[in-house]
């Protein structure tokens, strides 16, 4: 006979539910300007604390203080800034035009605007990213015109994407962003042939990767690490930890015990872990780890620690699975409200300049749905039917010529 | 000219492309410095550096995933899945990734990647070395699949797929490496010493995608086949004494429709062989095809000749696989009905 208790099965709950007390606002944030920022350049042995820290540059009053502070322009905050607003101004009113019936699927990133923002602006254009749906601010960075953005939105005639994809699963190769898939990870691995191809071609193009922190479970998130680092690619795999993957917590991925960073460990390579809503954090570890990239150092993991403050897609209702206040109790803020506050304390920005921003994002966001909607929303326009049948091959076999014309789109 | 073997004859395509083209990498499981569990490899690395061609880990999907990372900024890899049994993992990155690149991007980015895997059965490898899956990647649109039958085909078809800017599954049929396998399993092994399509030129050469080979012109039956079975549907129309065509398909997709019903308006008759399974194999399509094009050209039902609809077994090997007897019979049923 044993003393041992009986053996017990663990399933993992996130620490409230609707009705239950968030503890969320209880959570323990580490001050900013603590973490030690080592040369980009050093051995990833010599890193392993890192993945266990929280890299913070903005203070609970708006200063940049510690070593990772980026020293960013003025212009450069106020970029940032206009990037993120718009991400937040065209999300809230293409959600409204799901809802309206203008088309079927949306995706907000609300609350997460800083990551695709910052780090948009801190790569080159000869550089490729391969999003998930919730970098939507990379793009609004980089001035993608936003009335195709509505197009594809829409699908409707003039949709660069000629109809093909869900809407916001976006491709815009002029712009650094590849393109989108609704299978989760299945891109990771592409980031990695991708930077390997630059090494193998000695052109200075790094990659960047997005994974989700639910999606980290896949097996393509572990083979493309290990493809990364054994071959040293330069690649920055990034960890969008917003707590959330649909109606799934963090802990559901495995970090009940541990951080996302600290998987680099295991495959020998650093592992930043950076407040997500920091826009200045964001920039600064990815300055880092593009600097590693490019001085033939490989990949760096950077786990963006934030909160998906709006619903999993159009289709979702979080108020079914998580307490309503969550969202406003997330002690690391918001990320435009930071930056915005940071701008103000540098005397680089004030209300009045704030509110004519506003003003001019909203003009444009009108317009450019306006545009959109006088071409069509869904159902109402589309591209040539024959469409349809371009893409599949680089020249469509004959099986493709057959039923087009049988459609009535072509001739066979 | 110089007589190949057709593992030989792989190697020489991927030689060729290799000084071709720097924007070529051949990667795998042990086909860097090793050579490849089967020699399809042998040497590359040594001739053409480290970086040309090289081991991976064990990570079929990572393997597919990177070639498509490396194939969207312009190289040209031939990544090797050391078996056909083991392409699963990186199903999801064929069918999910390579297949749908190019449309869902509005023909932004695209991957030409040329994945090699040795397929088939015939030797003793149970049914985790034996199986084909041919059908599978037939079904998903968007991927190209190749089956070569002979040294000369294998290279042309090789270096075509590695030029071509869609995805190709390039499935080599491992029985045929050595030696023109006609499914007699009890008489002596064959090699390809002496067999015309063991003559493979240097240097560059490409046989079309697309395109069949009539091996045996006939009038009164044809025979679809493609990799082994080919010779081993030769075999069975000399055994059964018919005056057949047998059709070598050498890529299922693209197919060449029209090669397959002129044949079959010709002498009204199919028999379609492969040795993946029988239920909802490539048979089925063709079939398929075949009836509604060519129904009324058709004097008999249309015979399927496959593997039994069960996991390839390893004691049964050749009660399992569609050998020259069973092809016969099949033939000699087609020829007396009517």
């Amino acid at each position: 006979m044993s003393n041992r208790p009986p053996l017990e099965f663990h399933v993992p709950e996130p620490p409230a539910r609707p009705g239950q007390l968030s503890e969320i606002a209880g959570t323990v944030v580490p001050e900013a300007g603590l973490v030690r920022r080592p040369d980009a350049l050093s051995s990833s042995v010599d890193l392993r604390d890192l993945p266990f820290e929280l890299i913070r540059v903005l203070d609970d009053d708006g200063q940049a203080i510690g070593p990772w502070d980026p020293r960013l322009s003025p212009e450069r905050l106020r970029q940032g800034l206009k990037a993120m607003l718009l991400t937040r101004a065209f999300d809230d009113r293409l959600f409204r035009a799901h809802r309206q019936g203008k088309t079927s699927f949306y995706m907000k990133s609300t609350g997460e605007e800083a990551i695709g923002a910052a780090q948009s602006l801190a790569l080159e254009p000869q550089d490729m990213c391969f999003p998930t749906y919730r970098v939507m601010s990379w793009l609004h960075a980089r001035g993608y015109p936003l009335v195709d953005m509505v197009n594809q939105i829409f699908s409707n005639e003039r949709d660069p994407l000629r109809g093909r994809q869900l809407p916001i699963l976006f491709s815009a190769r002029d712009y650094g962003f590849y393109s989108l898939s609704g299978n989760l990870g299945t891109r990771y691995g592409h980031a990695v042939g991708w930077a390997m191809a630059s090494a193998y071609r000695q052109i200075d193009s790094i990659a960047l990767a997005y994974s989700g922190e639910g999606t980290t479970a896949e097996g393509d998130f572990h083979e493309a690490l290990t493809f990364a680092a054994v071959y040293r690619a330069p690649v920055i795999l990034c960890v969008t930890n917003n707590q959330w993957a649909i109606s799934s917590f963090a802990g559901l991925a495995g970090t009940e015990n541990t951080t996302f960073a600290a998987r680099a460990i295991g495959y020998g390579m650093p592992g930043l872990r950076v407040d997500g809503n920091d826009f200045l954090a964001v920039t600064a570890a990815t300055q880092w780890a593009a600097e590693r990239a490019r001085g033939n150092m490989g990949p760096t993991l950077i786990e963006f620690y934030t909160y998906r403050v709006a619903g999993h897609s159009t289709s979702d209702d979080p108020t079914r699975y998580r307490p309503r206040e969550e969202a406003e109790q997330w002690p690391l803020g918001d990320p435009v409200a930071r930056l915005q506050q940071h701008l103000i304390s540098i005397g680089e920005w004030d209300d009045e300049r704030h509110s004519a921003l506003l003003a001019e994002i909203d003009a444009q966001v009108r317009s450019a749905v306006r545009e959109a909607e006088a071409v069509g929303t869904l159902g109402k326009s589309k591209p040539p039917l024959s469409e349809m049948f371009e893409g599949v091959f680089a020249e469509p076999d004959w099986r493709l010529i057959e039923q087009r014309s049988e459609i009535g789109a072509g001739n066979a | 000219m110089r007589e190949l073997n057709m593992v030989k004859a792989i190697n020489d395509a991927l030689g060729v492309m290799l000084a071709h083209d720097p924007n070529v990498l051949i990667f795998g499981e042990d086909v860097g410095y090793f050579g490849g569990v089967f020699r399809a490899t042998e040497g590359l690395q040594a001739k053409h550096g480290l970086k040309r061609c090289f081991d991976t880990p064990i990570a079929e999907g990572g393997i597919i995933a990177t070639a498509i990372g490396m194939g969207v900024q312009g190289l040209r890899p031939v990544p090797e899945i050391q078996f056909a049994d083991y392409i699963l993992p990186a199903f999801d990155q064929l069918v999910s990734e390579a297949a749908r690149l190019r449309y869902r991007s509005g023909g932004e980015f695209w991957a030409p990647i040329t994945v090699r895997s040795p397929y088939g059965g015939g030797i003793f490898g149970g049914q985790t070395h034996s199986q084909s899956p041919e059908a599978i990647f037939a079904h998903v649109t968007g991927l190209k699949t190749v089956i070569p039958s002979t040294p000369y085909d294998a290279k042309g078809l090789l270096i075509a797929a590695i030029e071509c800017d869609d995805p190709v599954i390039f499935l080599e049929p491992k029985r045929l490496y050595n030696g023109p396998f006609d499914g007699h399993h009890d008489r002596e092994i064959a090699s390809w010493a002496g067999h015309p399509a063991a003559q493979v030129p240097e240097g560059h050469y490409t046989v079309p995608l697309g395109k069949a080979a009539i091996v045996r012109p006939g009038e009164a039956v044809t025979v679809l086949a493609y990799g082994t079975m080919v010779h081993v549907a030769l075999a069975a129309v000399a055994d059964a004494g018919v005056d057949a065509e047998v059709v070598d398909l050498r890529s299922i997709v693209p197919l060449d429709i029209e090669t397959i019903l002129a044949s079959v308006n010709k002498t009204g008759r199919c028999v379609i062989v492969h040795e993946a399974s029988r239920f909802g194999g490539f048979g089925g399509e063709l079939s398929a095809l075949i009836q509604e094009r060519c129904f009324y050209g058709l004097e008999t039902p249309i015979e399927r000749v496959a593997g039994w609809d069960t996991p390839y077994p390893h004691a049964f090997e050749w009660d399992y696989f569609p050998g020259p007897g069973r092809i016969a019979a099949a033939l000699r049923r087609v020829m007396e009905s009517n």
